[in-house]
């Protein structure tokens, strides 16, 4: 069941249904090491869903999802994470009465301690090593001056990159990232690609879903589009720009590129 | 901006310790102008401090409602009692078992409940409390003593006692620390020093990791989940930690009155510690501890109130005046003291949804608030809004 050299993620033959309606219908993908892969398509297609069963929230009705060799169908969401799989919500997922700081400190913690530890007599505030990369990654995102008040007092757009914060504290080796850019400025879209670029160049694999052509045009190495459920065109941004059947699948919703 | 809770110091920490171990030792001397510096009462302090800085582990850290919290407290009170009467009048042993009795049915209890959150799970350990209470006042008879409650007797064995040739004669024998009898100011030193470190370790697991993602769950347990942590491991032993700290207090109330009823364990008394952590302020440390003595307290000293006390209150104003005054008072005092304290908890769940430790933290910041004003030189903070 492995799967071809440096693919990391393979979703194979997948199926999904909910009450008769088809949300998934034949999707095989393959996802490689290293490089930023864009599932676009029209609102309604299945993105979400395919991220869903992708991160083990939903299960498919048949077929798999493999990471690096390992099926994660069937997993429970902490022990996809504890793989290296770490998924960005399209509403930010944080910890709204915690502060920045501690935000990112306890996802490096489950990083280092694994899913349970007991360590009822440690201070969690003397974990210096832990509380330095935290600091570092915070300032990295710009988030720094910030540190030690709540999240919940972030804006939206400081939330989104608060919470890719928590996700790169992991070092995952693979980043699902559900809109990322959804619903922020031009600015902050902007600083967000940015991000997301000097990311890549650290060689982190990443699944981007995207409305945004912008985004998905200055990011991805390879393109998946979904429409109704199925994928309809898989390909580098220029062929996937030109294919006739994305124009098709488009039509009326907005202009490609 | 809305300004988190930022984790003190560990200086500030063994302060905030000396600081509680010093007011806690000190309360037959400050207690004594509020009437209250009597064993039996300061006893009650210190117990449900215990009982209620146990379940804040559970109910202030990780958010989840317990109204099951009196089974444990009832268990280890039970365990007590059968410690004294089959080993030894000594109450280590008794606190001990009461401790880990308690410890195993608060996993038993939570392994199931804690399969729900939310309302479900508080209503799954409110059952689960009622059908304790209801077994141990019919069906478990042989082992709780039912209606009479689980007392000491003559013919008790003693095993420990018997061997090392301690006999009590021919009256019941009173509970024992190595010879020291437990009941007045001796039982109430102890329970002071078993609430100092039961403060100690409930300090020490909220700075913990363990703590913090205790409160994390709280925040947010959909993202503690996709963070790569197994979040039930962590309920269940919040869980049975806090059980534990109930079976320490129902411990302690047999060491300072070797009896147990089933009451202990019905609703009521799991509603009552509720109400003592929210009063004093749930996710608090200190909080807790002052909801509990100012609940016994108000059951102590209001209750006691009778309209003979009341005429002698009011004995200066007219007499239509007087009558009037007693008659309004004596709906909250005497058997109405319970109208008190619910006044009490609307007041302050309205006025102070944080509990008294709220207040407290309004006033502080207010005088902080004074000081910069009084200093009008200086530019404003910039980092005022974290204070």
């Amino acid at each position: 069941m492995r799967p071809v050299d440096n693919v990391v993620l393979h979703v194979a033959d997948v199926h999904k249904s909910f009450a008769g309606l088809h949300a998934l219908s034949d999707i095989d993908l393959s996802v490689k090491e290293g490089e930023t892969h864009a599932i676009i398509g029209p609102n309604g297609a299945g993105k979400s869903t395919l991220l869903n069963v992708c991160i083990g929230r939903l299960a498919p009705d048949s077929g798999h999802v493999v990471f690096d060799g390992q099926n994660l169908t069937g997993r429970a969401p902490h022990e996809i994470n504890q793989l290296g799989v770490v998924r960005v919500f399209q509403t930010p997922e944080i910890f709204p009465d915690l502060t920045l700081l501690e935000n990112v400190m306890v996802p490096i913690l489950a990083k280092r301690d694994g899913s349970f530890k007991l360590a009822l007599f440690r201070r969690f505030s003397s974990e210096t090593q832990v509380r330095k990369e935290a600091e570092e990654i915070l300032s990295d995102l710009g988030l720094g001056q910030l540190m030690s008040s709540a999240a919940a007092s972030l804006s939206r757009g400081d939330k989104r990159r608060l919470e890719l914060a928590m996700g790169l504290a992991q070092h995952p080796r693979l980043l699902l990232l559900d809109e990322p850019t959804a619903g922020m400025a031009r600015h902050d879209t902007n600083a967000t690609i940015d991000l997301l670029k000097r990311i890549k160049e650290r060689g982190m694999t990443k699944v981007i879903i995207e409305h945004d052509m912008h985004v998905v045009f200055s990011l991805a190495d390879r393109i998946s589009v979904l429409a109704g459920g199925r994928i309809i065109c898989q390909g580098t941004p220029e062929e996937v720009k030109n294919d006739p059947r994305v124009k098709e699948a488009y039509l009326g919703e907005e202009q490609v590129g | 901006m809305i300004t988190a809770h930022r984790q003190p110091s560990a200086t500030a920490d063994w302060i905030l310790v000396v600081l509680f171990s010093a007011a806690v030792l000190t309360m037959p001397w400050w207690l004594a102008p509020f009437g209250a510096n009597y064993p039996d009462l300061m006893q009650k302090f210190a117990i449900y401090g215990v009982f209620a800085i146990g379940f804040n582990i559970l109910f202030g850290l990780t958010g989840y409602l317990s109204f099951g919290h009196a089974a444990f407290l009832g268990a280890g009170s039970y365990a007590a009692v059968w410690c004294f009467k089959l080993l030894s009048m000594n109450i280590l042993p008794a606190i001990v078992a009461s401790v880990c009795v308690a410890g195993v049915f608060a996993f038993l209890i939570g392994f199931i409940s804690l399969r729900r959150s939310g309302i479900y799970f508080s209503i799954l350990t409110l059952a689960f409390a009622q059908m304790s209470y209801n077994l141990a006042y019919s069906v478990l008879t042989p082992i709780t003593n039912g209606e009479t409650g689980l007392q000491l007797s003559l013919s008790d064995p003693r095993v420990v006692d018997a061997a090392l040739g301690i006999s009590t004669g021919r009256s019941l024998p009173s509970t024992t620390l190595f010879g020291i009898k437990m009941s007045g100011m001796p039982g109430f030193w102890f329970c002071a020093v078993v609430l100092i470190i039961a403060f100690f370790i409930a300090l020490r697991i909220t700075r913990s990791p363990f703590g913090m993602m205790l409160r994390a769950i709280k925040s947010n347990q959909t993202r503690m989940k996709y963070t790569g942590f197994n979040t039930r491991p962590y309920l269940i032993w919040a869980f049975v930690i806090s059980g534990m700290y109930a079976g320490l207090a129902g411990g302690l109330l047999s060491v300072t009155d070797p009896l147990a009823g089933a009451e202990r364990m019905q609703w009521t008394a799991s509603g009552e510690v509720v109400l003592m952590t929210i009063l004093g302020g749930a996710g608090t440390l200190i909080g807790p501890v002052l909801g509990a003595s100012l609940i016994k307290y108000f059951e102590n000293i209001f209750s006691a109130i009778n309209t003979r006390d009341l005429n002698q209150m009011f004995d200066g104003l007219p007499e239509g005046l007087q009558d009037f005054a007693v008659s309004t008072v004596g709906l909250f005092v005497g058997d109405g003291w319970h109208l008190t304290l619910g006044l009490m908890f609307m007041i302050v769940v309205i006025f102070l949804p944080g509990g008294i430790m709220e207040g407290v933290r309004r006033i502080a910041r207010l005088f902080k608030r004074d000081k910069t004003a009084s200093a009008p030189v200086q530019a404003p903070a910039p980092s005022a809004g974290q204070g």
